[in-house]
């Protein structure tokens, strides 16, 4: 194959530039939408024609965040005066705080799992890889393969023996099995990226540490594994990525101690009225973590995924 | 600094035999060569000496200790990569402080070892830098100062010149050389080529197809090969080889190509079947009074001598002549071998049949 390496013309910049701009505008509109309705007033999120100017309000944060409840109209005249903000909202609504919800919980059990099962892949499947790509493992083709061949259906496919497997060793709703579960789908691509990375590194690194006096193992901790962080990287956001945006997984087999955040979040419409900004408020939180994790690793995801497309 | 005794050294991956039963000792300060075309199991052997393969069967002996499969972190060698291997996560100064490090030296002593060795191969302004940016020769002397700062029982090199450009290359040897000389330290250097072998080495091994074909210093190797394979893998051009059938027995001092006698070193053991004579081309003469006959088919000028090729009714015969000499292409001339030089071999083996002249040098190859 041979590529030229003229410089791309004005006209041929322009009209990349207009494709990456338009492409920015279709992938990004809906997520601006989101993050809009969070702040809008539920009348104004089902207002039509839609209104892309309105009031903001914290009214939908405060909904996703607490309980509410109505109580007598002669009970709620003689109550004091709201002692807080958030109090006040929900007083304008005529309701009373009757507590807070359960969106933190389930975000925290989203937090513990997704990066849980995120950590736990990496570890297994960097000692997987580097095994894989360093020594002589018998039937080693076939293995790949079979660990690959993992992937080869979608993992909702077996759903249905997977929920009666974790019900019959008590796993049905437990952080472990929906770390183990998600850590068991991510590992065969995990394997197989980050084996691409470590064959890249050239054994004589580790060699020349196992002559200047290192362990095995300390050869693999103090050469190998700072240099495959970028492989590491890329492949943990990949991973995180698919743990924490689970969904079919999550409804059928967690519902209370270990639920997750997608789940629980479209309950919140069955709770109290279609209150859409509350729900597009959870949305919007729930974007945070994957985005400062993907922003934090971003140069290495970058390198990552161009990786060995330059021959050195 | 150390001795290094290797004794029937065998390598197998799976079916293939990568060294089979090689044996030779490296004497202590010496710089010793490991020769032969690639595939031919030098690496391996070296390998093997560092600690990085296990041999199948045999011993290695480093300072009167049997080292054969002990790890490479407790043989306290130092190995030097073709690709330098540098850990491009560090910088110069702590590359080279590494292998201090790992012993356990306190921070403040590595550092002025480090800062030691800097100075004897002129790289203290590299310290700071990362080694992502240096020139080859550069990278070649800081692996060479991770190499040398901890003082190991022998430095192990791997083709360490063979990532470097021609020019260079001639320089960092003459560097390399006048190291070890400075610092007397027992080397073991692989190399695939037999001009670098000659020109640095103390003494050469060449290694052909995972056998030890010869052993010693330089100057025997090329006047006495103890097989065809040495006597055409070193010098260039390499050692002609006029093929022919008939018998040798001992004592003989002549040979017959056809019609001509031509003179030998008086030979101690006899054979029959297909010959070899070898002469190298700077013991060919060209004398119209010879009776072993040839054409000259083309002349190559090199400056002060000339490499003249002639065709045989035995094959082709390169000589070096002085340029001086007038040699026409087309002309037929005769051929004059300096006796004292050549060698005879039985075609079949491979092997130099032994003769007065060099006795010595095969009686311990």
């Amino acid at each position: 194959m041979s590529f030229s390496v003229t410089a791309p013309s004005p006209a041929a910049r322009w009209i990349a530039g207009l494709l990456v701009a338009l492409y920015a505008i279709v992938t990004l509109l809906p997520l601006a939408w989101i993050i809009a309705t969070g702040f809008k007033s539920p009348a104004d999120a089902i207002a039509y024609p839609p209104k892309v100017l309105f009031e903001p309000s914290l009214e939908g944060y405060v909904n996703l965040f607490t309980t509410r409840t109505r109580i007598a109209e002669a009970d709620f005249a003689a109550l004091p005066p709201p002692g807080t903000w958030y109090e006040e909202i929900v007083r304008d609504q005529g309701m009373v705080i009757a507590g807070p919800s359960r969106y933190g919980e389930r975000f925290l059990n989203s937090v513990i799992i997704g990066f849980g099962s995120t950590a736990l892949c990496m570890v297994l499947g960097t000692a997987a890889a580097y095994a894989f790509s360093r020594f002589r493992v018998p039937l080693k083709d076939d293995l790949m393969f079979f660990i690959l061949s993992t992937r080869m259906m979608p993992p909702i496919a077996v759903a249905i023996p997977i929920f009666l497997m974790f019900r019959q060793i008590g796993l049905n709703d437990t952080h472990l099995g929906m770390i183990l579960l998600y850590t068991a789908v991510n590992l065969s691509l995990s394997v197989w990226l980050l084996k691409g990375f470590i064959d890249e590194i050239p054994v004589e690194y580790e060699e020349a540490a196992l002559i200047d006096g290192y362990t095995r193992f300390q050869a693999f901790r103090k050469v190998v594994l700072p240099q495959a962080a970028t492989g590491i990287a890329s492949t943990a956001i990949f991973c995180l990525i698919f743990a924490w945006n689970e969904y079919a997984f999550a409804v059928l087999l967690t519902s209370g101690t270990a639920q997750t955040a997608p789940p629980f979040i479209p309950t919140i419409i069955g709770t109290g009225g279609k209150d859409w900004p509350a729900v597009a408020a959870g949305a919007t939180i729930f974007l945070v973590p994957v985005m400062v994790f993907t922003i934090l690793l971003r140069k290495h995801l970058l390198r990552g995924i161009t990786f060995g497309a330059v021959r050195k | 600094m150390a001795q290094i005794r290797i004794e029937n050294l065998r390598k197998d991956f799976g079916s293939f035999t990568a060294v089979r039963s090689s044996s030779f000792t490296v004497e202590d300060g010496e710089f010793f060569m490991l020769l032969g075309p690639s595939g031919c199991g030098k690496t391996t052997t070296l390998r093997m000496m560092a600690g990085l393969e296990l041999p199948t069967s045999g011993s290695i002996h480093i300072g009167g200790e049997e080292v054969g499969m002990k790890p490479a972190s407790q043989r306290d060698i130092a190995f030097v990569f073709q690709m330098f291997a540098l850990y491009p996560h560090m910088n110069v100064g702590r590359n080279i402080a590494y292998p201090l490090i790992s012993q356990g030296m306190p921070r403040a002593e590595a550092r002025k070892k480090v800062a030691e060795v800097a100075r004897i191969l002129g790289i203290e302004g590299l310290l700071d830098r990362p080694v992502g940016g240096l020139s080859g020769g550069d990278r070649q002397r800081v692996a060479l100062g991770r190499a040398i700062v901890r003082r190991p029982k022998a430095f192990l090199m791997d083709e360490p010149l063979g990532a470097l450009d021609a020019e260079f290359r001639e320089h960092m040897a003459e560097e390399l050389r006048a190291l070890h000389d400075r610092m007397g330290a027992t080397t073991v250097y692989v190399t695939h080529d037999q001009l670098e072998a000659m020109q640095m080495g103390d003494k050469i091994v060449v290694m052909n197809h995972g056998v030890v074909e010869q052993f010693g210093v330089p100057q025997q190797i090329y006047d006495w090969p103890a097989t065809r394979f040495v006597a055409a893998f070193i010098g260039s051009p390499p050692m002609n080889f006029l093929d022919f059938e008939g018998a040798v027995h001992e004592g003989q001092d002549r040979v017959e190509l056809g019609t001509a006698a031509i003179a030998v070193p008086r030979l101690l053991e006899g054979a029959r079947g297909a010959l070899t004579l070898g002469v190298r081309p700077e013991h060919v003469r060209l004398d119209d009074a010879a009776p072993f006959r040839g054409e000259v088919i083309a002349t190559e000028y090199l400056g002060t001598t000339q490499i003249v090729t002639l065709d045989t009714a035995f094959g082709r015969v390169r000589a070096r002549r002085p340029s001086a000499e007038p040699v026409r292409p087309g002309a037929r001339t005769g051929l004059d071998f300096d006796a004292r030089t050549l060698s005879v071999f039985n075609a079949t083996t491979g092997r130099a049949l032994v003769s007065d002249a060099n006795r010595e040098v095969l009686a311990h190859g």
